[in-house]
């Protein structure tokens, strides 16, 4: 399992991970089609916002931020975790598991292949908010973009890294489906999936920016929406990428804990 | 193929379904407390709303805690008695393990329907009625006889509209097979109904209230426990439940037919 081969293997794990994406094109049809809550969002907060502005958004700042949310999870969405736990559970992690590549690195590859159908998708929003909105909704200093570049791999790693350790938490528990779905709860709420997180009362706040859920969702949308300057917008990647390395840590532990109980019953 | 064996065969779904529930156990554990701790969750968003407003869509905050409560009910449905269902039916198609359903001497749509409950979900019902109390306190006033009447007849219709727009959704998997995140598609659209039909605008609002009538499912049954749902509208809702029923019976059956036993 030296990294050498790792690398070498990529670009293949890479090309089936793709093949995949394309042949199950009506899953991630369905999957597009069931992350259209942003959409919800806008028509209700727009509603809301029609006769006066709600904190710092109004009608068409609600637009941008909902159309950019809508955009940021089809970027940075993942479902390794219920590959896994099935995997988990049903002993076809054996599999993997003899394949001279770390399994971690094949369900990588996988989620990273299905990028390019996602950005497909993801296309349409895009040009319909530049049209509707003009570019006045998005922010128009390129540094801020190479920022949100980073906050998109950012958010991407930590959502990976959370469908790993709760998949690895299958180990354990032989099925952690609930656990996943407490995060999504949290994960909803606190991220700024449904509310924009400046308009949580300032208690509720100082929470959210002690937790990781904002840098998933929040973070890659403020700054496409040029929310924070750039010194602010550095400050925040600093964060996210902290939150990222601590993900790492705990996936190798978890994952190194796990797989010794791992017991490959059933399959 | 009477009534009472049907309703034996229920209890013996039912009691299948908790020994399934608690196969996992830390699963089992971990949903109750999600349960309590998502519907703490789902009043996050009505507070902040109102927190900016006071009224929205001509809703006040006890008014939309009705239709939240009506949600929170019908959730309970979806969650506990639909999905887990639904999921089982989709794996069933996608090996050909519906063989082993069809041949039952029983109803099929019966047998899928009750395969699997999530015993959990009933807590729903006990949030919904705490929902509805507290909604009523701060309106301060008791829905009447009439609209407590009205309201029942309307649940009937919502959780039947609910169920059939499941089968038809079950019936698709029939055409396109692996479709394994349909629960959460279903559980996606379904969120829209949280709040009253009249906060969406155009084709949203239209959409939501014909092609995926959610407004009959959560602000019809509101309106009908704040006594402002007009009868025509209560007689159109019970006329279009049944209709849907039928039609989702018919499209089950077209769509069984074609059923081949993939893999088996």
């Amino acid at each position: 399992m030296s990294l050498r081969n790792t690398l070498r293997a990529f670009p293949t794990l890479l090309r089936i991970g793709f093949a995949d994406a394309v042949a199950y094109r009506a899953e991630m049809l369905v999957w597009v089609l069931s992350t259209t809550m942003p959409l919800v969002m806008l028509a209700l907060w727009t509603t809301v916002a029609r006769d006066a502005p709600v904190g710092r958004y109004g009608e068409s700042q609600f637009v941008a931020y909902f159309l950019a949310t809508f955009i940021v999870r089809q970027l940075t969405g993942c479902w390794v975790f219920w590959e896994m736990n099935f995997e988990v559970r049903n002993g076809t992690l054996a599999i993997r598991l003899l394949r001279p590549i770390h399994p971690l690195w094949s369900y990588a590859a996988g989620a990273l292949a299905a990028m390019p159908m996602r950005i497909i998708v993801s296309l349409p929003m895009a040009i319909i908010a530049l049209l509707v909105l003009g570019s006045r909704g998005v922010t128009h200093d390129p540094v801020l973009w190479v920022f949100w570049a980073s906050s998109i791999a950012g958010a991407w790693l930590i959502t990976l890294l959370v469908n790993f350790i709760v998949g690895c938490a299958s180990f354990f528990a032989d099925s952690s489906l609930r656990l996943m779905d407490a995060w999504l709860i949290l994960f909803f709420v606190l991220s700024g999936y449904l509310i924009p997180i400046d308009l949580f009362p300032r208690s509720v706040r100082a929470v959210i920016d002690w937790l990781p859920f904002r840098f998933q969702i929040g973070l890659p949308v403020e700054l496409m929406t040029g929310a924070h300057s750039r010194s602010a917008a550095l400050r925040l990647l600093l964060e996210q990428w902290s939150w990222a390395a601590i993900g790492i840590g705990a996936t190798a532990w978890t994952w190194r804990r796990g797989v010794e109980r791992f017991a490959a019953y059933g399959g | 193929m009477s009534a009472l064996r049907y309703l034996r065969l229920l209890g013996v779904q039912l009691r299948a379904s908790l020994l399934v529930g608690m196969q996992y156990r830390a699963d089992f554990l971990l949903d109750g407390f999600v349960e309590v701790f998502w519907m703490a969750t789902a009043m996050v968003p009505l507070l902040v709303v109102y927190r900016a407003r006071e009224q929205v869509g001509h809703w006040t905050f006890g008014e939309a805690l009705v239709v939240l409560g009506w949600f929170t009910f019908l959730q309970g449905v979806l969650e506990g008695a639909i999905n887990p269902s639904l999921a089982a039916v989709v794996d069933h198609i996608r090996k050909g393990t519906l063989d082993l359903v069809l041949i039952k001497p029983a109803d099929a749509q019966f047998l899928v329907s009750t395969s699997r409950f999530q015993p959990w979900r009933s807590v729903n019902v006990m949030t919904a009625l705490f929902i509805f109390v507290w909604a009523f306190v701060r309106l301060g006033r008791t829905p009447s006889a009439v609209a407590i009447g009205a309201a029942t007849l309307m649940m009937v219709a919502a959780v039947t509209v609910l169920y059939s727009l499941w089968i038809l959704t079950v019936s698709s998997a029939f055409y396109v097979v692996r479709i394994d995140n349909l629960t959460h598609l279903f559980s996606a659209i379904f969120d829209a109904a949280r709040w009253p039909v009249d906060v969406f605008r155009g084709i949203v609002r239209v959409a939501f209230t014909f092609v995926i009538p959610l407004a009959l499912m959560t602000t019809y049954p509101a309106q009908a426990l704040l006594g402002t749902l007009r009868p025509t509208t209560l007689a159109f809702a019970i006329a279009g439940a049944a209709a849907t029923f039928a039609i989702s019976r018919a499209v089950w059956r077209l769509s069984i037919a074609r059923y081949t036993s993939a893999g088996g």
